[in-house]
């Protein structure tokens, strides 16, 4: 992305650690280093770095790369690949716990967390599962695979309809349940006092 | 009430000064060493007659043409631990605990940083490895780590805590020790350039807000934070306390985030991207995100917040009565701590505890109290305040305004210790 006023955005980006941190004693990082002329990146392209590039902004699904899996595609995936640790319908296996069910939960005195109750955003479980899963030769799905697998799991979790198919208009389309069950950080929320005598 | 700080090198009448420490005691620490009934019976038990000790009469051993110094082999049981209260069917995705009743000073030396991670411990070559900046930037800029080591760098102590530190212990005594209680908690020097040195190198895009950092490992672990913060304080680290990274911390380069949870200093760091919203990963969604009332999640809770524990003594010890020095650490990821109170009678009365100097922002900072125990059961127990004026509070306090219930972060609740009339220290959190 290109900008014509750089220095603005610095400045700015600056301007932000100060409005966040109010800390007058913030180190100085960017002054300790002013004088140094050392400036050792090596431009590289969109292109060239493309491998790495892999991450999903999940609320909308930017990032999401072309292909497409049905929901039977992903069965079939996923009894070929995380079946061995996820169990039948990935109800649970012998290394992880079950990744179905839990709406509804959180209200109770047992959450059940997975990625239907869980998840904002549908894109996570493509973000998360081409990067990491499996777990012993994470990366080496295709787009297709991953794609049909994330179905299969929103499919068990009755968040998409047998029929399905994902891609990259129609995963970030999937209604998470939880899509409103998060709210920012607001500590300090404890007011605790420094009793020293007579306390219980 | 005012900070107490005593220098880092204390004489015993330094010691005796706080307001934990009189004449009094000073003067009675003879009379105890030899504990109970014994003393108060018959006095002081004498030492036994000395022999020249073996080592006094050979060869030591010789100094090695190149060597790695490694611990004595009487320090065989200070070693990371991992859980063993919530145990993982694997152990890719786990942790490891410091085990910080064997600590002393504020450092914790490198074969004894906690540990977690979420496929396991890389192995990478420096040669091959690659940083890359890009996203909302000017120029996307790729780095190798011989690049990286012609920046000018900062070293910085500061402490680094897992938000899931006592998670096994909110409304039951879990956990035996202090290594499982507290053990998610280091602290170090840590050595690397400026995140915003090489941020600014790139040239941020106005409009930026947030940064997600991403590692070379096989989960290919990330986290978004906001750029204000990245630019304000955060260091892409190279080494930790004098040498280079371990590779369980992260070599041959990691992220380090002052003051937040250590789930956001990425390991083994490859790529940093700049963007203008948060990317919501799993990690920050699903895992990292504290249960609220009424079924809600708090999510981006990145802070440390306040907490302090006492490590001696503490779960799993045996004491005699008499004069013991209480010993703890106490930390804020908001600041600095300038007070810590201890109480030795199940939180009756409280009395501020002598804080050891160097006093340093977002580090452990060590405390202790001198206390002579009668004897009679009893629960001990610490409460830090920071430069906030921020006080740690206690569970019940923590429960009141949030839900504890399954695997919840960010407990920096305070931590009592009982103490039963044969001596036995243990996890009294409930």
């Amino acid at each position: 992305m290109r900008s014509p006023s750089v220095l603005a955005g610095a400045a700015l980006a600056a301007g932000f650690a100060l409005a966040l941190t109010g800390c007058a004693t913030a180190p100085s990082a960017t002054s300790a280093s002013a004088k140094s002329d050392v400036r050792l990146g090596k431009p590289i392209s969109a292109a060239d770095l493309a491998a790495w590039d892999i991450d999903i902004r999940t609320s909308d699904g930017r990032g999401l790369p072309p292909g497409r899996g049905t929901v039977a595609e992903g069965k079939a995936v996923y009894e070929a690949q995380c079946i061995a640790c996820h169990g039948a319908d990935a109800k649970g296996g012998p290394v992880y716990g079950a990744m179905v069910g839990g709406v509804g939960s959180f209200k109770t005195g047992t959450r059940v967390v997975t990625p239907g109750s869980m998840y904002p955003y549908a894109p996570i479980l493509f973000d998360y599962i081409r990067r990491a899963m499996p777990m012993d030769r994470p990366q080496s799905m295709s787009a297709n695979e991953v794609y049909a697998v994330s179905g299969y799991i929103l499919n068990l979790n009755g968040l998409v309809p047998a029929d399905a198919v994902m891609d990259a208009s129609s995963l970030p389309k999937v209604m998470m349940p939880n899509r409103d069950g998060f709210i920012v950080d607001d500590r300090p929320d404890t007011q605790a006092k420094r009793c020293m005598q007579n306390c219980l | 009430m005012s900070r107490i700080v005593a220098p880092s090198d204390t004489s015993p009448a330094a010691n005796s000064a706080g307001p934990f420490g009189d004449r009094r005691n000073f003067l009675r620490k003879g009379m105890a060493i030899a504990g109970g009934a014994a003393a108060a019976g018959a006095g002081l038990a004498h030492a036994a007659p000395l022999a020249i000790p073996d080592s006094n009469k050979a060869f030591g051993k010789p100094i090695a043409e190149t060597d790695y110094g490694m611990p004595s082999k009487y320090e065989a049981d200070v070693k990371r631990r991992r859980t063993d209260v919530f145990k993982n069917r694997q152990n890719y995705s786990d942790w490891s605990f410091t085990p910080l009743a064997d600590q002393h000073g504020t450092v914790t030396p490198n074969g004894l940083i906690y540990e977690r991670h979420h496929n396991g411990t890389p192995d990478i070559d420096p040669a091959t490895h690659r940083l890359v900046i890009h996203g909302m930037v000017r120029q996307p800029l790729e780095f190798s780590m011989d690049d990286l080591m012609r920046y000018p760098s900062v070293s910085r102590f500061h402490f680094m805590e897992c938000s899931g530190n006592g998670l096994t212990d909110w409304l039951k005594a879990a956990s035996k020790t202090v290594q499982q209680t507290h053990g998610l908690l280091s602290g170090g020097q840590w050595t690397g350039i400026p995140v915003s040195r090489l941020l600014d190198e790139a040239g941020v895009a106005p409009g930026a807000k947030w940064v997600i950092f991403e590692g070379a490992d096989g989960s290919a672990h990330l986290r978004s934070i906001p750029i204000a913060k990245a630019m304000d304080d955060c260091l892409l680290v190279y080494a930790l306390n004098g040498e280079k990274l371990r590779a369980e911390n992260g070599y041959p380069l990691r992220l380090f985030v002052p003051g937040w949870e250590g789930n956001v200093s990425v390991k083994w760091l490859r790529r940093i991207k700049v963007g203008d919203e948060p990317w919501y990963v799993r990690g920050e969604t699903a895992r990292y995100t504290d249960p609220m009332p009424d079924g809600k999640w708090r999510i981006f809770s990145f802070d440390m917040e306040c907490k302090s524990v006492i490590t001696r003594p503490s779960g799993g010890m045996n004491i005699q009565a008499g004069n013991h020095e209480i010993q703890g650490f106490a930390w804020s990821g908001k600041g600095s701590i300038t007070a810590v109170d201890v109480t030795t009678d199940g939180g009756k009365t409280w009395k501020e505890a002598v804080l050891e100097g160097p006093v340093m922002n977002k580090s452990l900072t060590r405390f202790r109290a001198p206390w002579n125990w009668d004897g009679r059961p009893t629960t001990i127990a610490s409460r830090a305040v920071d430069s906030t004026g921020y006080v740690q509070p206690t569970v019940a306090e923590i429960a009141k305004v949030r839900a504890i219930v399954g695997f919840v972060q960010h407990h920096n609740g305070v931590f009592p210790w009982s103490v039963s009339a044969a001596g036995e220290v243990k996890n009294a959190i409930a």
